[in-house]
């Protein structure tokens, strides 16, 4: 479904990817994870072409995404992208921040578009705050709501960009509920998040990052039990007891 | 003092009208409004164009704004009245002249209302709207400006109590808005000028810090509601 040959990218001088070479597959669970400043978020905001790339091509559908000329537009509503950070759009109520895009860009009248965003809302469990603010919603009811907005454009592939890491700890079960969710209707998903659980319950794959590089790529049983890469021991252990690393 | 309000209130008011042109605080209302409200249509064009993507639309439009801010409003109304007619070879009226030079001066401090309006918003929402797939234009339509409007009330509210100041430049060109009533009134009562431009000074603070005010209460109101944004250009200019 999306195919990275070669990919590199630099920010002036640093380089932020290094010759990446990727393929996720239709229906595939992929979680990114790494130390921060590892290029994850960097490598996932390449696929929508959110972050050009200096070199090297992502295919999506075969067709390449960041090629001079291409309707981006038209790629990124078929593309699910979830922030960090939310981003609902707070003078829009909860259903009009699901129904915008689908009417502008899919032609959808109010009506349909309504019905859409109602169901998509039930999904995440919150139908009966269709009608409020997003200011009016905790974190992790923000972050489903940017779901279900990202889901009302009925996209064949979903990113999500360290989607729990801005949530009280009370708050992140719900959202990767929800999300565990969507990998049973065998929805496509790359997913940089460093909830370790998450990543073995439903990922088929993990997806090792350090300094812009792939480090390793294994099914989450090979990662977290046995890791190849001495930087991806380093990580797991770093991750699983704080405490415990010397000076 | 009381005489002097009992003598001329209405000629203060509204000037000459019915018997001759409309002026007094009533064209000075009108004035400060009809500026504000053509302003901001072209003041919201060129602040997109200032944070425009594109080089040839933000540059030559920086300029201009950059130009009209650093002139006194005073050279632009005299390039109103003395350069316009001379190139279009109308002669306009006096409050015609005013309102172009009102709203060329004012379109430029609005464009930087705008401008920080819009940059004053997480990158966050262009970045989602652009990422659901909208181009910049819709995005910008439907999500940035719509939020950068609302968050930029207050600053409107003063730009339009600096504008309600600026009309009193009018009286160099022989428009009767109020203060040129007031002057009027002095050449004619000649004996207390001191209490006729007490009684203008105070019409102008009643007015402007009513309306400051009032756009405080529209700052606080919309920091409440998490709407409102740092907004650099709402410190107060200097004007004329």
């Amino acid at each position: 479904m999306i195919e990275l040959q070669n990919v590199n990218k630099w920010y002036g001088s640093y380089q932020a990817l290094v010759d990446i070479n990727e393929t996720i597959h239709k229906g595939e669970v992929v979680v990114v994870c790494g130390p921060s400043g590892s290029g994850k978020s960097t490598l996932i905001r390449t696929f929508n072409r959110l972050e050009p790339i200096q070199s090297g091509r992502i295919l999506f559908d075969g067709k390449d995404i960041h090629a001079p000329g291409t309707d981006v537009n038209a790629f990124r509503s078929r593309i699910g992208f979830v922030f960090q950070q939310f981003n609902l759009f707070p003078h829009l109520t909860v259903l009009q921040n699901c129904t915008m895009a689908p009417m502008q860009l899919r032609g959808l009248t109010r009506k349909e578009a309504e019905e859409r965003a109602m169901a998509l809302l039930q999904r995440v469990g919150l139908a009966n705050k269709a009608n409020a603010w997003p200011s009016e919603l905790s974190g992790g009811q923000q972050q489903r709501v940017a779901i279900a907005r990202a889901l009302a454009m009925q996209p064949p592939l979903m990113l999500f960009d360290e989607p729990t890491s801005a949530l009280d700890p009370e708050m992140v079960g719900e959202v990767l509920l929800v999300m565990r969710d969507l990998t049973r209707d065998g929805m496509t998903m790359v997913c940089v998040t460093h909830e370790m659980g998450f990543a073995r319950e439903v990922a088929d794959r993990v997806i090792f990052m350090d300094e812009g590089k792939v480090l390793e790529r294994a099914t989450p049983d090979d990662f977290f039990n046995r890791p190849q890469h001495p930087r991806a021991q380093q990580f797991l252990s770093d991750i699983r007891s704080p405490f415990a690393r010397g000076p | 003092m009381l005489e002097i309000i009992n003598d001329y209130w209405v000629y203060f008011l509204i000037g000459q009208y019915p018997n001759g042109p409309l002026g007094g605080l009533v064209l000075t209302l009108l004035l400060a409004s009809c500026g504000l409200v053509l302003a901001l249509p072209l003041g919201i064009v060129l602040g997109l164009a200032r944070v425009s993507p594109w080089r040839w639309l933000r540059w030559p439009v920086t300029g201009f704004v950059f130009v009209v801010r650093g002139l006194p409003l005073l050279m632009v109304i005299f390039w109103a009245y003395f350069f316009l007619p001379s190139v279009t070879g109308v002669k306009t009226d006096q409050f015609t002249t005013m309102l172009i030079a009102l709203v060329v001066f004012d379109a430029a401090y609005l464009a930087e209302i705008v401008r920080a309006g819009i940059q004053g918003l997480p990158r966050g929402q262009m970045e989602t709207a652009r990422a659901l797939g909208l181009d910049y234009g819709r995005a910008m339509r439907l999500v940035v400006l719509p939020q950068a409007l609302r968050s930029m009330l207050p600053s409107l509210v003063n730009q339009f109590v600096s504008t309600i100041k600026e009309t009193s430049l009018g009286y160099i060109i022989g428009l009767a808005e109020v203060s040129f009533i007031a002057t009027q009134i002095n050449t004619q009562v000649f004996t207390k000028p001191a209490q006729i431009y007490l009684i203008l000074g105070l019409t102008y603070f009643i007015l402007c810090f009513g309306l400051s005010r009032f756009a405080y209460w529209l700052e606080r109101r919309l920091a409440r509601r998490g709407m409102s944004i740092a907004n650099a250009t709402s410190a107060p200019k200097v004007s004329a």
